[in-house]
């Protein structure tokens, strides 16, 4: 992080100036103090180290551009049977969603759980994200936590009946909207969570992921495709002994996203799996940030991320493995690749390592390039068309972080919406 | 038929000049041979004949059945019936090697005006052509290329030559890196799709592809020129003596 902003930074005026959420004891002391981060920090700039690449003003600023919302007939979803629950500019809608009982896991609304005196997510909520400040400072995360009013809260006591999807719908061009969501899933548990649909005009999203040990989470999100749409989003994720978890994100479009994982591997033996595919053309500008600390021994992570870039779109991925002396035997791979469309488009990726222990096999490889001329040419001696042939190759090129999803039928839904894409940008 | 008058062809990038008029008409039906020695122009001239990028024709013209072949893309002179067996085939990684042939071959039915053929229909075509190829099922799942062996790959050439029915091939060393068997295999796959009218153009550097596959007409190009055009024979005085004899008469 650079240096703390000055008092006459006008964001820190208005951030003392924030009325927080009522709510019991914890939950406004969580707030409180969250606030006092936020204010500690500063917002983040252009100056800081970790902002280099993306510029956070459209996240910071006071109020929300105005994104257009796309006229599309189809609702946020994917075909699997699961658990809906609706938010509609970024609150919760009961009518639309499905009764929120389900065996195996408890779900409820953060406005309701922040009220109650005793609840278990008083040791989660803020927690995971507080953790998450340090070694790197992520202000609008704390800011996240001091603002938040709705979001769900997720138990997962055995194997979830089905998967949860959260699906996020749009009425108003203008919704600027905050959303945590607080997950536990407790020993031996296992829980999927999909998220689908472009939240808010400008949408700042926290998920907090305890993981005990021997759990296991699963979550496939897309970010929506609206173009105008600016995102910031975190995923806090603690893992316990022998847990599992696994995330998969696909975004389509957007002026401003900036994804953020950052994960603590707690307990021995446990395996996290990161991964994303971006597309995008024009003003398009993805940037995927992950940090991975490796506390235990023999654990296992994964970082995977592809993004193809058309018209001057721009990619960033900064990742990071930190592996902590006594983190032994620890596995970490890491891969971040852009195919450039052409020769506006830009990426930007910076791949970072820190060990202190000896005995670990880490990597890391980053790669941009453009369509491979003989792949292209080889399909078009065949009769394959130009159009047809770069496209088999693009979603050839995203293949990898793909595959990364387990669920078959879900890979198929992606790849659906990422040809839909291709053949919109045809003409 | 396949007629290329004059050609002349230099790199695009650099002013090297790789072809220098060469002249060529293959009735249909008919088999010529191309040889001669290393970097004389016989690849280039099938990447030129089938729209690679990277070359640039300064004289001289190629049609098939009446067609400007130069003025159309690569896809239209596949859909038109060309078709170029790779000397060295590209690997395709993330692209399966059955989704690939079946957008080709839908893809050329459509350029063509035809309707695209079913998916059963199209199943049952390549089991049978890649079981007559012994191509297994899995190197029909695999990826394009990828990870194949050298013979490998050039069976899947002739697989997907097999599939896609062309008017005029052309097998540039298609026997190079094959083992005996497979060789007898890949010459009895091109000779099964000989039918009185499909025309061949075999690029090789040796007899013994010839041998299975009997030429009509046997070419010997040298630095971007056929210097010499002859029966069966000639490829199998080459055999026996090398290029020597034949430079120094034309020299
Ligand atoms: N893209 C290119 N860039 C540079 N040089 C090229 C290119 N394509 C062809 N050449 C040169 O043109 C000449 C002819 O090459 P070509 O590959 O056509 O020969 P060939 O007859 O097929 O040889 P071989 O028998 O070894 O396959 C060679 O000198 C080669 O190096
Ligand atoms: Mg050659």
């Amino acid at each position: 992080m650079g240096t703390p902003q000055t008092k006459s930074d006008p964001n820190t005026a208005r951030l003392s100036g924030l009325s927080l959420p009522k709510g019991a004891g914890w939950a406004s002391a969580a707030r409180k103090s969250a606030l006092e981060r936020v204010i500690t920090m500063g917002l983040p700039g252009r100056r800081d180290e970790y902002w280099k690449y993306t510029d956070p003003k459209g996240l910071n600023g006071p109020v929300a551009a105005e994104a257009a919302i796309i006229d599309s007939t189809d609702a946020p979803g994917f075909s699997a049977d699961s658990l809906k629950i609706v938010f509609v500019d970024g609150v919760f809608n009961a009518e639309a969603s499905d009764d929120l009982t389900l065996a195996g896991i408890e779900i409820d609304r953060l406005e309701d759980v922040t009220a109650s005196d005793i609840h278990w997510a008083r040791d989660v909520y803020g927690v995971l994200e507080q953790a998450g400040q340090d070694p790197v400072a992520r202000p609008l995360a704390a800011l996240n936590t001091a603002v938040a009013s709705d979001g769900v809260v997720i138990r997962a006591t055995g194997k979830a009946a089905k998967p949860v999807s959260i699906l996020y719908m749009r009425k108003s061009e203008t919704a600027d909207v905050v959303l945590h969501h607080v997950i536990k899933v407790e020993n031996g548990a296992e829980l999927t969570v999909l998220e689908d649909g472009s939240a808010a005009a400008r949408l700042n999203m926290v998920i907090e992921v305890d993981v005990a040990d021997g759990g296991a989470f699963h979550h496939i999100r897309t970010q929506g495709r609206e173009h105008e749409r600016q995102a910031v989003t975190h995923i806090f994720g603690r893992l316990g002994q022998e847990s599992l978890f696994k995330s998969f994100t696909l975004t389509i479009n957007g002026a401003l996203t900036r994804n953020e994982a950052v994960l603590e591997f707690t307990g021995d033996n446990a395996t996290a799996h990161v991964a994303g595919a971006a597309v995008g053309d024009g003003k398009f500008h993805h940037d995927d940030t992950v940090f991975i600390t490796h506390d235990a021994e023999n654990c296992e992570s994964r970082q995977v991320y592809k993004k193809v870039l058309r018209n001057g779109a721009r990619g960033v991925f900064q990742g990071k493995i930190l592996v902590k002396a006594g983190a032994q035997k620890t596995d970490g791979y890491q891969i971040s690749k852009a195919l450039l469309l052409d020769d506006d488009s830009q990426f930007l990726a910076k791949p970072e390592l820190e060990i202190y222990a000896d005995d670990v096999i880490c990597s890391h490889g980053s790669t941009t390039g453009a369509i491979d001329e003989d792949a292209l040419f080889y399909l078009r001696s065949r009769g394959v068309e130009l159009a047809k042939a770069q496209d088999l190759l693009v979603l050839a090129f995203l293949a990898d972080a793909i595959d990364e999803i387990d669920d078959d039928g879900i890979c198929e839904e992606l790849l659906t919406r990422l040809q839909a894409w291709l053949e919109r940008r045809q003409d | 038929m396949l007629e290329i008058n004059n050609l002349h062809v230099k790199l695009e990038e650099e002013d090297k000049q790789i072809l220098k008029g060469v002249n060529l008409k293959l009735e249909p039906g008919t088999v010529h041979a191309i040889m001669g020695p290393n970097g004389s122009g016989k690849s280039t001239l099938s990447y030129v004949l089938s729209g690679k990028g990277g070359y640039q024709v300064t004289d001289g013209s190629a049609t098939l059945d009446g067609n400007d072949l130069l003025d159309l893309e690569p896809e239209e002179r596949a859909a038109a019936g060309l078709f170029l067996a790779f000397q060295y085939p590209t690997e395709i990684p993330g692209v399966g090697n059955m989704t690939f042939l079946r957008t080709a071959v839908n893809s050329q039915r459509k350029l063509r005006g035809q309707d695209e053929m079913s998916a059963g229909d199209f199943l049952k075509l390549v089991r049978s052509t890649a079981k007559d190829l012994k191509i297994d099922a899995d190197m029909l799942k695999r990826p394009v290329n990828v990870g194949f062996s050298g013979g490998e790959k050039k069976r899947n050439e002739i697989l997907q030559m097999a599939m896609l029915e062309p008017k005029m091939c052309i097998l540039d060393e298609t026997d190079s890196g094959l083992d005996v068997d497979a060789m007898k295999l890949v010459a009895k796959g091109v000779n099964a799709l000989r039918d009185g009218k499909r025309s061949f153009l075999v690029i090789t550097h040796y007899q013994r592809l010839l041998d299975h596959i009997k030429p009509d007409v046997v070419h010997i190009m040298a630095a971007g020129r056929i210097i010499k055009t002859g029966g069966p024979d000639l490829a199998l005085e080459v055999e026996n003596n090398g290029y020597a004899d034949i430079l120094a008469e034309v020299a």
